[in-house]
C-alpha cells in the first residue's frame, strides 16, 4: 500500500466559534500591565498568589515555632497565634491554590490546549485578575489595621467571628469579608470566561473526548466553584450584616463579656452549612485541576497513554456532583439533627470509589511504560503517596462515628494538609518545571529541581505522617499551648519540635526553588518549543513563549486525542493532537 | 533503582511507624470501645490499600524506568480491569462504612435509663448542673443570667431549685450509670472534649446539644474545648471524676443546690443592705 499523505480534514465539523481578530496592544502598558493576553494574565495571577503564598508560608513558620518550642518566643501571644492560622488557612485555600489552579493554569492553558488565540471574553479576563489583586491587597491590609487580620480560623465560624473575645474583632474580620466578596467577584468573571473558552472556542476537531485531562480538570472545577462560590458570598455579605447592623441571621441570644448583646433569633448552624456547602466542593476545586495536570504529567513522563481515559473523565465529572452532597461531614459533631449522619457519612464513602479509580489509572498508566524520572515524573511520584495517604484517613473522618473523637484533633490537621496541602503543592510544583519552558523558553536546573523536590516531598511526609498520630492521642488543633494535661506525655513535646524544625527546613528549600525560578530565567538552558516530546497542542505553538493570538495565521485542526504516546508502528513515541493521520493508518481504522 | 526503594521504605516506614509509635489512643474510659473497634477496621483496610499501592507503584519505577531502547506498552483501557478495581473498593467501602453506621445508631440512640447532667461553656470555663431529688433538671433561658444566677436558672420553674449547681468546678460521674450529657453555650461555639471519653459534641448558643456515655473506668480526666472560642479557647480546662458509688454520692452531698446558692447570695445581699448586721 501506498503511503498516500491524507488531511483527514472532511469528517471533522467545523469549530463552534469562527476565528476572531484580537485586541491587540498598543503600547507597553496594555501588553504587559493591563494585558488581555490570558498567557499575560496567567502570569499575573501566578505571581500574585505566589507572593501572597509566602506571606502564609512565614505564618507557618510563626505557628510552628510557637507550636514546637512554646513559651520561647515572647513576640507571639495567644491572639497572633490565632490570627496566624486563621490567616495561613484563608490564605493557602482561597488566595493561592484556587487562584493558582484557576486564574494561573487555567488562563494559561486552557486556550492553548483547546487551541484558542485566547479566552474569549478577553477584557472581563483583565478585570477578573485586578479585583483579585484588589482582594489580595484588602486582605494583606488587615495586617496593618487596629487590632490586626481576624483570628476566627478560617472557617470564620460565628458568633466568636464577630464577638470581642476574639482578635480581629473590629476591623479585620470587616476586610476578611469584604476581600471574600471581592475575590468572588474576581473569580466569577474569569471562571465564566474559563466555562465559555471550553464549551465554544475550542479548535476544529478538538472534541471533548479529545480533551486533556489538565482541561477537564480545570473546567470541571470552575464549574464547581461557579455554583459553589455563591454560598461564601452570601455567608459573607450576611455575616458583615450581623457584624456592621447588627442583623441576627447567624447570631442567637447572647453574653458576650458579661452583658445579654442585642442579638437574638439567629442560627450558628445556618453559617456552617452554607460554609461548607461552599467548602467542601472547594477542597475539590483545588483537587480536579490538581488531578488533571498529573494524569497530563505521568503519561507525557512515562510515555505512555493515560490508562483509562474515559473513566478518568467520569470520575472527575461524577467526583464534582457528588462532592455537592457530602458537605455535613464537616459537621459531624456540631450539634446538627444526628440523623445527617448517615445520608453524608453514606455519600463521603461513595465518593472514595471514583477518587480509589483515579489512583489506580495512574499507576496502571506506569505499568510497562517507559518512565523518565524528570522533576516532573517525580512530583508526580510524590503527589500520588501523599495523595492516597490523605483519601485514606479521609475515610475516618468522613465515617460519622470515627470522626466523633477524631474531630478537632491534629489528625484532621494532619488529614486535609495532606490531602489539599501538601498534594495539591507537588502539582503545582511538578505542573512548574513541566510548563516554565513554555513561558519562558528556558528549562529549569535540574539539579536544584531535584534537591527541591527530594527535601519537599520527604519533608513535607515527615511533617504530617506523624501528626496524625498526635490526634490519634487527642491532641486538640489551634491550641497556642497544650498546657498541662495528663494524657500528653513529654514525647509528643519532642514529636511537636521534631516537626517543627523539619518544617522550617521543607520552608527553606522552597527558597532554592525561588532561586531556581530567576536563575533559570536568564542562565537556563534554552528548551526549544517540545522539550517533553509532548502530544497536547501548547506544546505545538509556532512560537516559544507564544505569542499574542498562540497560533500564527491559521488554528490548529485536531485529529487525534491527547494521549498517543508510544504507538505501535509509529516513527516516534509520540504523536501530536495535531498531526494528520496517514493513509495507511486511515485504512487500518477502517477495516477495524 | 534509588528511587523505586525510597518509595517502597516510605510505605515501609510509615507502616513500621504506626506499629512501633508511642502515640495511641488514650486508654478508654467509657464503653464506646465499639468505636475503637471500627477505627481499627478503618486502619487495616486503608493499611493494606496504602502499601499495595505504593509498592505496586514503586516496582513500577524500579521495572519499567527509562532504558535505551525501552519503549511503553500501548494500552487505553481495560475494562474489566477497571470494573474488578470499581467493585473490590465498593467492598472495601462498605466493609468501614456499615460497622460506622450501626455504632453511629448507636450512638444517637440514648438509653431511656440514662440521667441527665448539664455542662454549660462559656468563655472560658466550665459549669456543670445535676438534676435534684426529683431527677429533672429546671428551664434555664440565656436572658435569665446574671451575676447571682450564673447558668441563667429559671427562678419561676420548681423542678430548678433543687439542682446541684457546679459553677467554674469539676464534675464528678457514677460508675457504670448511662449518663445523657446536655450541651449548653451562653456565647460562642464550645465543644465539652473528653478524650477517654471518645464522645464530643459543639455547644452551641441558642441550642441545646448532647451526647451518651457510660463510663467503665474510675479515675480523673481533663475536659478540654475541642472547638475554637478565641483567645482563651486553649485555657477552658476543666476535671471530671469517674468515682464509684459510694465516691460519688460522698462527693454529690457536699454540693449546693440552686436555691441554696440564691438563698445564700439573698442573704448576703440583705446583709450588705442592712448595713452588716
Amino acid at each position: 500500500m501506498v503511503d498516500v499523505p491524507y488531511d483527514g480534514i472532511a469528517g471533522i465539523p467545523p469549530a463552534e466559534v469562527p476565528d476572531v481578530e484580537l485586541y491587540h496592544p498598543k503600547s507597553w502598558w496594555t501588553r504587559y500591565v493591563f494585558s488581555q493576553d490570558a498567557k499575560v494574565i496567567a502570569v499575573q495571577y501566578s505571581l500574585t498568589a505566589s507572593a501572597i503564598g509566602l506571606v502564609a508560608l512565614v505564618l507557618s513558620w510563626l505557628m510552628r515555632l510557637q507550636l514546637g518550642f512554646p513559651g520561647t518566643f515572647s513576640f507571639i501571644d495567644a491572639n497572633q497565634y490565632l490570627q496566624f492560622i486563621t490567616m495561613h488557612g484563608m490564605i493557602m485555600v482561597i488566595y493561592l491554590l484556587t487562584a493558582l489552579f484557576l486564574g494561573g493554569f487555567g488562563n494559561y492553558l486552557i486556550p492553548l490546549m483547546v487551541g484558542a488565540r485566547d479566552m474569549v471574553f478577553p477584557y472581563v479576563n483583565m478585570l477578573s485578575y485586578w479585583v483579585y489583586l484588589l482582594a489580595v491587597l484588602v486582605l494583606a491590609s488587615t495586617f496593618f489595621v487596629p487590632g490586626g487580620p481576624t483570628g476566627a480560623g478560617w472557617t470564620l465560624y460565628p458568633p466568636q467571628a464577630i464577638l470581642s473575645g476574639t482578635p480581629g474583632q473590629d476591623w479585620g474580620i470587616i476586610l476578611m469579608m469584604a476581600s471574600l466578596i471581592l475575590f468572588i467577584i474576581g473569580f466569577t468573571m474569569g471562571g465564566l470566561n474559563y466555562v465559555v473558552t471550553v464549551l465554544q472556542a475550542r479548535t476544529r476537531g478538538m472534541t471533548l473526548m479529545r480533551l486533556p485531562l489538565t482541561v477537564w480538570g480545570i473546567f470541571t472545577a470552575t464549574v464547581m466553584a461557579l455554583l459553589a462560590f455563591p454560598a461564601l458570598f452570601v455567608a459573607s455579605v450576611m455575616l458583615l450584616l450581623d457584624r456592621l447592623l447588627g442583623t441576627s441571621f447567624f447570631m442567637p441570644s447572647l453574653v458576650e463579656m458579661g452583658t445579654l448583646s442585642k442579638y437574638s433569633g439567629g442560627s450558628p448552624l445556618l453559617f456552617q452549612h452554607l460554609f461548607w456547602f461552599f467548602g467542601h466542593p472547594e477542597v475539590y476545586i483545588v483537587a480536579l485541576p490538581a488531578f488533571g495536570i498529573v494524569s497530563d504529567l505521568i503519561s507525557t513522563h512515562a510515555r505512555k497513554n493515560i490508562f483509562g481515559y474515559r473513566m478518568m473523565v467520569w470520575a472527575i465529572v461524577g467526583i464534582g456532583a457528588l462532592s455537592f452532597v457530602v458537605w455535613a461531614h464537616h459537621m459531624y459533631v456540631s450539634g446538627m439533627f444526628p440523623q445527617f449522619g448517615y445520608f453524608f457519612a453514606t455519600t463521603t464513602l461513595i465518593i472514595a470509589v471514583p477518587t480509589a479509580i483515579k489512583v489506580y489509572n495512574w499507576v496502571l498508566t506506569l505499568w510497562r511504560g517507559d518512565i523518565h524520572l524528570t522533576v516532573p515524573m517525580l512530583f508526580a511520584l510524590g503527589f500520588i503517596i501523599t495523595f492516597v495517604n490523605g483519601g485514606l484517613t479521609g475515610l475516618f473522618l468522613g465515617n460519622v462515628v470515627v470522626d466523633v473523637p477524631l474531630s478537632d484533633t491534629m489528625f484532621v490537621v494532619a488529614h486535609f494538609h495532606m490531602v489539599m496541602g501538601v498534594a495539591p503543592i507537588m502539582v503545582v510544583l511538578g505542573a512548574i518545571y513541566h510548563w516554565y519552558p513554555k513561558v519562558t523558553g528556558r528549562m529549569l536546573n535540574d539539579v536544584l529541581g531535584k534537591f527541591h523536590f527530594w527535601v519537599t516531598f520527604l519533608g513535607a511526609y515527615l511533617i504530617f505522617f506523624p501528626m496524625h498520630y498526635l490526634g490519634l492521642l487527642g491532641v486538640p488543633r489551634r491550641y497556642f499551648e497544650l498546657g498541662d494535661a495528663a494524657f500528653i506525655p513529654p514525647s509528643a513535646h519532642s514529636l511537636n519540635a521534631f516537626i517543627s524544625v523539619v518544617a522550617l527546613t521543607v520552608g527553606f528549600s522552597q527558597m532554592v526553588f525561588l532561586f531556581n525560578l530567576v536563575w533559570s530565567l536568564f542562565r537556563g538552558e534554552p528548551s526549544g518549543g517540545n522539550p517533553w516530546r509532548a502530544t497536547t497542542l501548547e506544546w505545538q505553538t509556532p512560537e516559544t513563549p507564544p505569542g499574542h493570538g498562540n497560533w500564527g495565521k491559521e488554528l490548529p485542526i485536531v485529529y487525534r486525542w491527547a494521549y498517543d504516546y508510544s504507538v505501535p508502528g509509529a516513527e516516534q513515541d509520540f504523536i501530536p493532537q495535531n498531526q494528520p493521520p496517514r493513509a495507511t493508518r486511515a485504512a487500518q481504522g477502517a477495516a477495524s | 533503582m534509588a528511587v523505586a526503594l525510597i518509595l517502597l521504605l516510605v510505605a515501609i516506614g510509615s507502616v513500621l511507624f504506626h506499629l512501633y509509635s508511642p502515640w495511641w489512643w488514650t486508654p478508654i474510659a467509657t464503653d464506646w470501645s465499639y468505636i475503637d473497634h471500627t477505627i481499627s477496621i478503618t486502619f487495616w483496610i486503608t493499611g493494606v490499600v496504602f502499601t499495595a499501592v505504593i509498592a505496586f507503584m514503586a516496582y513500577c519505577v524500579f521495572r519499567f524506568h527509562h532504558r535505551e531502547g525501552r519503549r511503553a506498552d500501548y494500552n487505553p483501557e481495560n475494562k474489566k480491569l477497571e470494573w474488578w478495581l470499581s467493585v473490590g473498593t465498593g467492598v472495601g467501602v462498605a466493609a468501614m462504612l456499615a460497622p460506622g453506621l450501626v455504632v453511629w445508631h448507636q450512638f444517637v440512640t440514648v438509653p431511656a435509663d440514662a440521667t441527665e447532667v448539664e455542662v454549660m461553656g462559656q468563655q472560658w470555663q466550665w459549669s456543670f448542673r445535676l438534676p435534684g431529688k426529683d431527677g429533672r433538671l429546671g428551664t434555664s433561658d440565656v436572658r435569665n443570667i446574671n451575676p447571682e444566677n450564673p447558668l441563667g436558672l429559671n427562678r419561676d420553674d420548681p423542678h430548678g431549685q433543687d439542682d446541684v449547681v457546679i459553677e467554674n468546678g469539676d464534675l464528678h460521674l457514677p460508675i457504670g450509670k448511662p449518663v445523657k450529657v446536655l450541651l449548653r453555650s451562653v456565647d460562642v461555639l464550645h465543644d465539652f472534649y473528653v478524650p477517654e471519653f471518645r464522645a464530643k459534641m459543639d455547644m452551641v448558643p441558642g441550642m441545646v446539644t448532647y451526647f451518651w456515655i457510660k463510663p467503665i473506668r474510675t479515675g480523673t480526666f481533663d475536659v478540654l474545648c475541642a472547638e475554637l472560642c478565641g483567645a482563651a479557647h486553649y485555657q477552658m480546662r476543666a476535671k471530671v471524676t469517674v468515682d464509684n458509688e459510694s465516691d460519688y454520692h460522698a462527693w454529690l452531698e457536699q454540693q449546693k443546690t440552686f436555691a441554696e446558692l440564691s438563698g445564700r447570695n439573698a442573704v448576703v445581699r440583705a446583709t450588705y443592705q442592712s448595713g452588716g448586721k
